[in-house]
């Protein structure tokens, strides 16, 4: 098999290409986290007028949560009441077992052609 | 490998390369370096997604994975020892477009976890100046402080570097022992009070225990880290496999009395979303000298690990550069202390960005999310491995027991863990995905016409099997 040369890149073309990965990073990273689209889905149910027996707290965790810099229940309301919500639709789970597979299958794929032809460069064409 | 091909993008006449300068000690340091942190902080979310138990769980659950990780790594480390790691492992058995991806993962996984830490220099710095009567200190001055201090001592030199870790990671993993022989968890008098604390078992029921996972894996991530240095490793066969297991075995210690201190000193609820819990946890004992070993524990803990997430993310994206799927001018090494220097530099800014702006666990979960990746390439990678280079055709410095069991108990153990951070993190996980499909089709149908296709691989082996 004849020795592949790749073309000459410029330094315009090897910068380009860096901005490319950094907006790709950012684009699909931070802009998400930055518009408020993504993130834990806890969310705090204070109760009103709380107690630490309303909230479910007994004497020894009373004592941490003072010690912890909670003097009263309304202090510690919001931590203790939130919750993750984790209900779930099948067909984003099942979307996303898609995404994930799909992007497996796509790379493994694409580099086994690629693969081929570092081999056959390097060991020559296979008869 | 020729190390002498690190030269290719120096502007100098002498050829220069990574130094073998660095014993098992150290790459027990840089696994174990990196990872410690997590019994420090984060790991501790798992607490919040699932509850007490549930974060025991998963925290063994995550063990067994990273047992696999380990075991799998270590055979095929010892066998394709280079810069880059799973990098180079990836290039050599399953193709350019897997390594550019695993280059990628690694990056990520270790420059968000750099990121990590550093918002976690900061969030110590607050606490403490609360605790001395100072309301209102701004964090960032110690968050950028940190990423610069480590980013110089990265670029001065990898023996340093490495040795200034093993100091404050034993340091760290001390400050644990200390904390749980202080407790005195066989008295009566300890102020350990797992059975008033833990009165929900589990909270979410076993769903939680599932979602746990995801958290779960901070207690170890980041451990196959080791790899990264092998082109800088004396004896790679032998230093690699027994530096990663002594690691496996030392954070496997440490997560589990890290998991009993915390359980049985403050409400699941605070230790959930705590974002120093074994500060928090030596604050309840009400010793001094404890808060003061804890807090310099958990400063000494982020520090090592910020410290180990630069070499290896600097090292993977330098490998990157080097092969030219990134720019080649990434693939230099510096004259005079012989390191990845512009790769180091490069990630700065990077890494900066998401500690400044996004919080804990989010960049936690990035950093999960980038590793779990690389977890899953690992069995597709050991197949192909055995399948193309049997076991009577190249030698191997280390092999593991039961192929292919540690592959497909690996493979399902992620599979669950992508369902739990589907459980709460799903939009983050789609956005991740995205982006490394979109980056994955760039470089196929862009960027790999710039690489030479019989410079990507380097072993000396015979021609793999079906091809």
């Amino acid at each position: 098999m004849a020795k592949y040369i790749p073309p000459h890149q410029s330094k315009f073309g090897q910068v380009f290409d860096v901005l490319v990965v950094l907006a790709l990073t950012v684009g699909a990273l931070y802009i998400p986290l930055w518009l408020k689209m993504a993130g834990a889905t806890k969310t705090p149910a204070p109760i009103e007028n709380p107690t630490w027996e309303a909230l479910g707290q007994n004497p020894t965790m009373v004592e941490r949560w003072q010690a912890l810099g909670y003097p009263d229940p309304a202090s510690a309301n919001e931590l203790i009441t939130a919750r993750f919500d984790y209900s779930f639709d099948w067909l984003a789970l099942a979307a996303m077992v898609a995404l994930v597979v799909g992007y497996f299958v796509m790379v493994v794929r694409f580099s086994d052609k690629e693969y081929r032809e570092v081999i056959n460069e390097k060991f020559g064409e296979k008869r | 490998m020729a190390v002498a091909e690190a030269a290719g993008a120096v502007p100098h006449t002498e050829r220069v390369s990574l130094l073998r300068v660095l014993g098992p000690a150290h790459v027990w340091a840089l696994g174990v370096g990196i990872v410690l942190v997590g019994e420090y902080m984060g790991w501790n979310f798992a607490v919040g997604k699932g509850g007490a138990y549930a974060a025991l769980v998963a925290c063994w659950m995550a063990g067994l994975l990273y047992t696999c990780v380990a075991m799998i790594d270590s055979e095929v480390t010892s066998t394709v020892a280079a810069a880059g790691g799973q990098y180079a492992q990836a290039k050599h058995i399953v193709g350019p477009l897997m390594a550019f991806n695993v280059g990628l993962f690694l990056v990520f996984a270790y420059t968000m976890l750099e990121a990590g830490n550093a918002i976690t220099v900061g969030f110590l710095v607050d606490t403490v100046a609360k605790m001395a009567g100072h309301e209102g200190v701004d964090q960032r001055p110690f968050i950028v402080l940190s990423i610069m201090f480590l980013a110089w001592l990265n670029y001065r030199g990898v023996l340093a570097t490495l040795t200034f870790s093993l100091v404050i990671t034993a340091f760290a993993f001390v400050a644990i022992l200390v904390l749980f022989f202080a407790v005195q968890p066989w008295s009566a008098d300890s102020p350990l009070r797992h059975a008033e604390l833990i009165t929900k078992e589990l909270p979410y029921g076993w769903l939680g225990v599932l979602a746990a996972m995801h958290f779960g894996l901070w207690f170890y991530l980041g451990v196959e880290g080791t790899t990264q240095a092998a082109e800088e490793v004396r004896s790679p066969s032998r230093a690699l496999p027994y530096g990663t297991m002594a690691s496996m075995m030392t954070l496997a210690i440490a997560a589990t009395l890290t998991w009993y201190i915390c359980a049985g000193l403050m409400p699941w609820e605070y230790l959930g979303q705590a974002g120093v819990p074994l500060f928090d946890a030596a604050r309840l004992t009400g010793s001094t000298l404890l808060m003061w070993l804890l807090g310099i524990g958990t400063l000494f803990a982020t520090l090592a690990s910020a410290n180990g997430c630069i070499n290896d993310a600097s090292r993977a994206w330098f490998s990157l550069g080097r092969d030219h799927y990134l720019p080649a001018w990434f693939g230099a090494v510096h004259p005079k202390y012989r390191t990845p220097y512009r790769s180091i530099i490069f990630l700065v800014p990077v890494a900066m960005l998401f500690a400044l702006q996004v919080p804990l666990d989010q960049v936690i979960t990035f950093s999960i999310l980038s590793g779990l990746l690389g977890y899953t390439f690992m069995p597709i990678n050991m197949i192909m491995f055995r399948k193309k280079w049997p076991l009577d055709t190249i030698k191997r410095g280390y092999v593991h027991p039961m192929h292919p069991l540690p592959a497909l108990v690996l493979i399902a153990l992620c599979g669950l863990t992508y369902f739990a951070v589907f459980l709460g993190y799903g939009t983050q996980l789609i956005a991740m995905m995205t982006f490394y499909i979109v980056v994955s089709l760039w470089f196929h149908f862009w960027r790999y016409r710039f690489v030479k296709r019989s410079d990507q691989f380097t072993m000396p082996w015979p021609r793999p099997n079906g091809y």
